[in-house]
């Protein structure tokens, strides 16, 4: 008998347990549900600073996507598709706020909410939140890519790095001193990244006419920029200077090569000196690495025609589907702040869309390399806007990978083919 | 009808006609105890099949919604006719043919060792369940980063500069022995089931009657084994014909190492073409329902038997 009463008090802890477990949460403000990519905790600490910026209307708490764009990507259209009511802010690569759009996950912002979110943005970031004309998210981080390079190994190639670059130059600096040229070049997002940094810099541009949906133009094989883009992947892939493990590395790869003793060039994005400090300060990398680190522009692609840095970042949107849209688009906009931008990006190390927080002298302290960061994002090169962006980046992936096997003859034109096959369901991706 | 007729002119049947009765009420019984179970069959299994079915017959993605059509069966025509899955075909067929068959000759010498083994059964039999126990998904970034050139030790170990992950056969070669390492103890403990069936007397007079070693393997052990056989097989080559785990984590599909599914998950989930990827989905289900019934009928066994004595 005791036993069967242990049991029956044990069941009704449970049920109890259950019962209160989803009444939880309907008293006190509602809580908004912030969906942002893996961070070292500064997401965190500004979800705070708006909870309680907010005087009790609203809590902010944060969920963690996945580590790379498109696994991000992933997890919120299955989500979305599913009107999941549980999102009401989402951090968005910017590539995906126009199939986000235009599949109506977003809630656009009101003719009214637009310029509180907007002034003093970036342009190229205000740019890729909009679609058709309306704001459909929020800028929020603005990110580019720079030429990191060992001071060390710069000097012992004779190159003068206070003027542009170009890709073949570098690739003969690391032959000549028996170093590497590190970039992101695994079969995936970061892949798109450097063959339209590449391609925007030789003139050209992926895709044309994105207005017209499955109808745009592929243009890899106009003016030679698609072939261009090939040659330099295939010199890299071919060369000593080429990592033995380009073809599948990521960005923190390419961090790992260049802090090796092969170390020579990376293209990364700006917050790899950043995340090198932390690594000196948790006692994984020796203070002579950091130390050796050096930032400049973007390689150019064509000697006679500037670089176009990457542009990359984050965008908030707004979920349609979300229970608290005015509350979710007052914390965006605390997001927003110059002071919260400001502090956000000295937690991070991450770069802001907000164009006076590069004019912080608190901000010019901890990023020397600040200046430079604002004027790539002001030269940056987007890639394709389209909600078809997914399918276009996959097919450049396909035909550009891996970089020592793509062929500047056939490259181009195959991609153009296979894009357009595609985005009409005539072919397989 | 009969019986009934049968059972009112003689009455002396009466005894058999209960025995109908109670052995129709146990079948209806039967039936509904086990309806439940049947009916979340139906709706976890079926259901989605159908609705792949149903799919598969649109041009339709997720993130367009006003740009859906009915295609019929053009998607897959689409799919039967790209080299891309003809590639994909052969890739997994490759890697299911290679790891099974790899895996059959060591599970076997496994699977021996453990009934053999007069000491430490258990433990033996732990040890060799504990890849099977780690989740595909971490034992396949444990063998990418022990071959990936920056961070892996295979290189230094077998003083070799091979970059394994940038070459198809060589990637297919690392997918391979992960799967194989993986999955060994799996095919090794349903044949484990097998050999145990296989009584000490019977290879005692088969050894009486002359046998040597190789032909009590041959004519007595295998044959009477053919059920268990069957069974890991069968299992395995489903399985492996699924692959999915390492080829994401290890290569992402690139340099022609993508697999069926791969290419179905990237439709679906990457594109979210659900017509183009569910006439995949249903098109791997196809091969899948296929490679049962050649084994079956390659074996020549009655499947409604499997787990019975012979």
């Amino acid at each position: 008998m005791p036993r069967r009463h242990g049991l029956l008090a044990v069941a009704l802890a449970l049920v109890a347990s259950v019962v209160v477990g989803c009444g939880g949460g309907g008293s006190g403000p509602p809580e908004l549900n912030w969906y942002v990519p893996p961070d070292n905790g500064a997401y965190q600490k500004l979800a705070d600073r708006c909870s309680r910026a907010s005087g009790g209307a609203y809590r902010v708490k944060v969920s963690v996507l996945p580590t790379d764009a498109s696994g991000q990507r992933e997890q919120l259209v299955r989500r979305l598709a599913a009107k999941d009511s549980s999102i009401d802010v989402m951090a968005l690569d910017p590539v995906y706020v126009p199939e986000f759009a235009e599949a109506r996950f977003l809630r656009p912002f009101t003719a009214a909410e637009a310029p509180t979110l907007t002034d003093g943005m970036l342009s190229s970031a205000v740019e890729s939140s909009e679609w058709r004309g309306r704001l459909v998210a929020a800028p929020f981080r603005a990110n580019t890519q720079l030429l990191w390079y060992r001071k060390s190994v710069a000097a012992e190639a004779g190159l003068d790095l206070t003027r542009p670059i170009g890709w073949d130059d570098l690739i003969t600096a690391a032959e000549k001193t028996h170093k590497t040229v590190a970039v992101p070049a695994k079969r995936y997002e970061g892949l798109t990244v450097w063959v339209n940094g590449l391609v925007t810099g030789a003139g050209g541009a992926i895709v044309r006419d994105v207005e017209k949906g499955v109808d745009l133009k592929p243009a890899l094989r106009e003016g030679g920029a698609g072939k261009r883009a090939a040659e330099v992947m295939r010199r890299l892939g071919r060369s000593s200077a080429a990592p033995a493990n380009l073809a599948t590395s990521i960005e923190d790869d390419t961090r790992t090569v260049f802090q090796s003793g092969s170390g020579g060039f990376m293209i990364n994005w700006t917050y790899a000196r950043g995340a090198a400090a932390e690594a000196v300060a948790g006692g994984q990398l020796s203070r002579e690495v950091l130390d050796d680190y050096g930032w400049a522009r973007y390689p150019q692609t064509d000697p006679d025609k500037p670089s176009k840095p990457p542009f990359g970042g984050i965008s908030l949107g707004v979920s349609r589907y979300g229970k608290h849209a005015a509350e979710a688009v007052s914390a965006v906009r605390c997001a927003g702040t110059l002071e919260n931008q400001i502090t956000y990006m000295l937690e991070s190390k991450e770069t802001t869309a907000r164009a006076a927080a590069y004019d912080d002298p608190g901000v010019r302290a901890a990023l020397p390399m600040a200046g430079l960061i604002k004027e790539s994002l002001d030269q940056a090169g987007p890639r394709p806007r389209t909600p078809y962006y997914n399918d276009v980046s996959a097919s450049v992936q396909r035909e550009y990978h891996p970089p020592a096997d793509v062929d500047p003859n056939s490259a181009p034109r195959a991609t153009d083919d296979l894009i357009t096959g595609v985005l009409h369901d005539k072919v397989l991706l | 009808m009969s019986t009934a007729s049968a059972t009112r002119t003689a009455p002396r049947h009466r005894k058999p006609r209960k025995q109908l009765d109670h052995a129709q009420r146990m079948r209806r019984t039967g039936w509904l105890l086990s309806a439940p179970a049947v009916l979340i069959m139906l709706a976890v299994a079926i259901a989605p099949l159908v609705d792949a079915a149903w799919l598969s017959l649109f041009h339709k993605r997720l993130t367009t919604p006003d740009a859906n059509s009915f295609a019929g069966l053009s998607n897959y025509w689409v799919v039967l006719k790209d080299p891309l899955w003809w590639t994909d075909v052969w890739t997994t067929l490759a890697l299911t043919v290679l790891t099974v068959s790899v895996e059959f000759v060591i599970g076997f010498g496994l699977a021996q060792l453990m009934q053999r083994a007069l000491y430490l059964r258990r433990t033996l039999r732990t040890i060799v369940l504990i890849p099977y126990g780690i989740v595909t998904v971490v034992s396949a970034y444990a063998w990418r980063y022990a071959f990936d050139p920056s961070t892996g030790f295979v290189n230094d170990w077998f003083g070799t500069d091979v970059a394994w992950f940038d070459h198809r056969w060589t990637a297919l070669f690392v997918i391979a022995l992960s799967e194989i390492w993986k999955t060994t103890p799996f095919m090794s403990l349903l044949l484990l089931g097998g050999l145990i069936q296989v009584s000490p007397d019977v290879h005692e007079a088969a050894r009486v009657d002359g046998a040597g070693p190789w032909q009590r393997l041959t004519r007595v052990t295998l044959p009477i084994m053919k059920q268990a056989i069957l069974v890991a097989l069968l299992f395995r080559t489903m399985d492996a014909f699924r692959i999915f785990d390492s080829v994401f984590v290890m290569t992402g599909g690139a340099n022609d190492t993508e697999t069926v599914s791969f290419l179905a998950y990237r439709q679906l989930v990457s594109r979210t073409a659900l017509g183009l990827g569910s006439a995949i989905s249903v098109l791997l289900f196809a091969c899948v329902l296929l490679i049962a019934f050649l084994f079956i009928k390659l074996f020549r066994t009655d499947v409604s038997k499997l787990g019975s004595p012979t």
